[in-house]
């Protein structure tokens, strides 16, 4: 059943990016100022929501298993935390590819960057810590803990923004109170945004079915090495 | 008050042991002077830009030599099981872990004091006319690196890597705090008086400390006990 909802999620999501690539790229005009890079951002803005959701989920998940002290929600955690890095990296690397055209930079320490750059490191961080720790219980109580951490720091580092100047965009979507962008340019970014969001859920599916199998083989291992 | 008494005992504890081995102080301060060295090839010492990032410099001294300190603040406890017997004696978790961090703001606050001058002096930086703002700074500043470290110390004590994982754990989570004690420090140091914009910085460090500090006392029971 589980694995039929996945296949079904990626498909649909497959089929939502392709929609949106057709509209970003055949319907939605140039931008008047910063001509056609400004369509990055139908997968920066989106990559960017989807790991902050991802980093949420798995703080959500980590208070879970120290509530709980089930190992299901460790790996839901770690699944989710290890999707929402790669998502992280994508926005890392489309901002940095828009910079370098806007600003004529590939990168500057502008107070969002900086911060976001903060957020990747230490989600790195997060997974450095799980590969040090052998002990299953272990792990995840003191990955828990870390992720929670982690989540209060993006909470500060998050309202940064409105305390330092900055040279990044400020916000342009209209939930912001931003209303920067003519509504046919900016329905794209949520179109993408749900599509990045189901490929997320699939990629994290996929990350947990992995992690079950791998479970099921050491056992298996284990059982064998008792004969 | 009890919650008090049993955490100045840990921190007394710390302290007296540190005072008879003077070992993390000693090799935080020298450390302290290395780099403080090192900075002088890395850029002119006496050009007036140094003061211009002297904040910057100063902070990272203090958290480079701070992690020698907070990295040993458990690790000494793992000789002859000395953890286990914390950990199982009536003191909390919180109480254990609020005494370390006492003990290791002592110690930080004394190297910090000690470089200070010494920074002075090798950088020609102006002591600042708002000696007690900057003190106030430190202090704040510092109970962030100390509350983070000591958790943080906590968790890898007994991991292989455990020298290596601390700084990667704790830079990245200690930079709101410390870009705010950089940048009243440069002001600071620069000898300018520090201006309504700059009061967010320091509302900035006051809200990373109380935060940070319940959420470690409410977590810090699962990292030590589970």
């Amino acid at each position: 059943m589980r694995l039929k909802i996945m296949i079904a999620l990626a498909v649909a999501s497959g089929a939502l990016l392709s929609w949106n690539l057709h509209t970003m790229f055949l319907r939605v005009p140039d931008e008047l100022n910063q001509g056609a890079i400004f369509r990055i951002i139908y997968f920066h803005v989106p990559s960017a929501i989807t790991s902050f959701t991802g980093f949420f989920f798995a703080m959500f998940s980590s208070v879970m298993y120290l509530a709980k002290k089930d190992l299901r929600f460790d790996a839901i955690a770690a699944s989710i935390n290890e999707v929402s890095l790669a998502f992280a990296t994508v926005t890392l690397i489309t901002g940095s590819l828009w910079g370098r055209i806007a600003w004529g930079i590939w990168w500057t320490w502008d107070a969002r960057l900086t911060s976001y750059f903060v957020c990747w490191l230490l989600y790195v961080g997060y997974l450095m810590l799980r590969r040090a720790i052998d002990d299953p219980t272990t792990r995840a109580r003191l990955c828990a803990v870390l992720s929670i951490f982690a989540c209060a720091d993006i909470v500060i580092v998050w309202k940064s923004i409105e305390w330092f100047r900055t040279q990044h965009p400020g916000p342009v979507l209209s939930i912001r109170n931003g209303g920067g962008m003519a509504p046919g340019m900016e329905a794209p970014i949520w179109w993408n945004l749900l599509a990045l969001l189901m490929l997320a859920a699939v990629l994290i599916m996929m990350r947990m079915r992995q992690d079950a199998i791998q479970r099921e083989i050491e056992s298996m291992r284990r059982y064998a090495h008792a004969f | 008050m009890s919650f008090l008494r049993q955490s100045l005992a840990i921190a007394g504890k710390d302290l007296r042991s540190e005072v008879r081995s003077k070992e993390t102080v000693n090799a935080s301060l020298s450390f302290a002077l290395v780099i403080l060295l090192l900075f002088s090839f890395a850029f002119d010492p006496s050009s007036e830009q140094t003061r211009e990032i002297s904040g910057g410099l100063l902070w990272l001294v203090f958290a480079f030599a701070g992690t020698l300190i907070l990295n040993r603040s458990f690790a000494r406890e793992l000789v002859n099981d000395c953890l286990d017997a914390l950990i199982s004696s009536p003191a909390s978790g919180a109480q254990l872990f609020f005494g370390k961090c006492l003990a290791n703001y002592v110690l930080l606050l004394i190297v910090e004091t000690v470089c200070l001058p010494i920074f002075v002096i090798f950088y020609d930086a102006r002591w600042p006319r708002q000696m007690w703002l900057l003190f106030i700074v430190m202090m704040l500043g510092t109970w962030g690196i100390t509350v983070i470290g000591t958790l943080f110390s906590a968790m890898t004590v007994n991991l292989r890597l455990r020298e290596l994982m601390l700084p990667t754990l704790i830079y990245p989570m200690l930079i709101p705090a410390l870009m705010g004690a950089i940048q009243l420090s440069t002001v600071l140091i620069s000898g300018e008086p520090l201006g309504p914009d700059n009061q967010v910085w320091f509302k900035l460090l006051v809200g990373f400390d109380v935060i940070f500090t319940i959420l470690a006392l409410a977590l810090v029971e699962i990292v030590l006990v589970g």
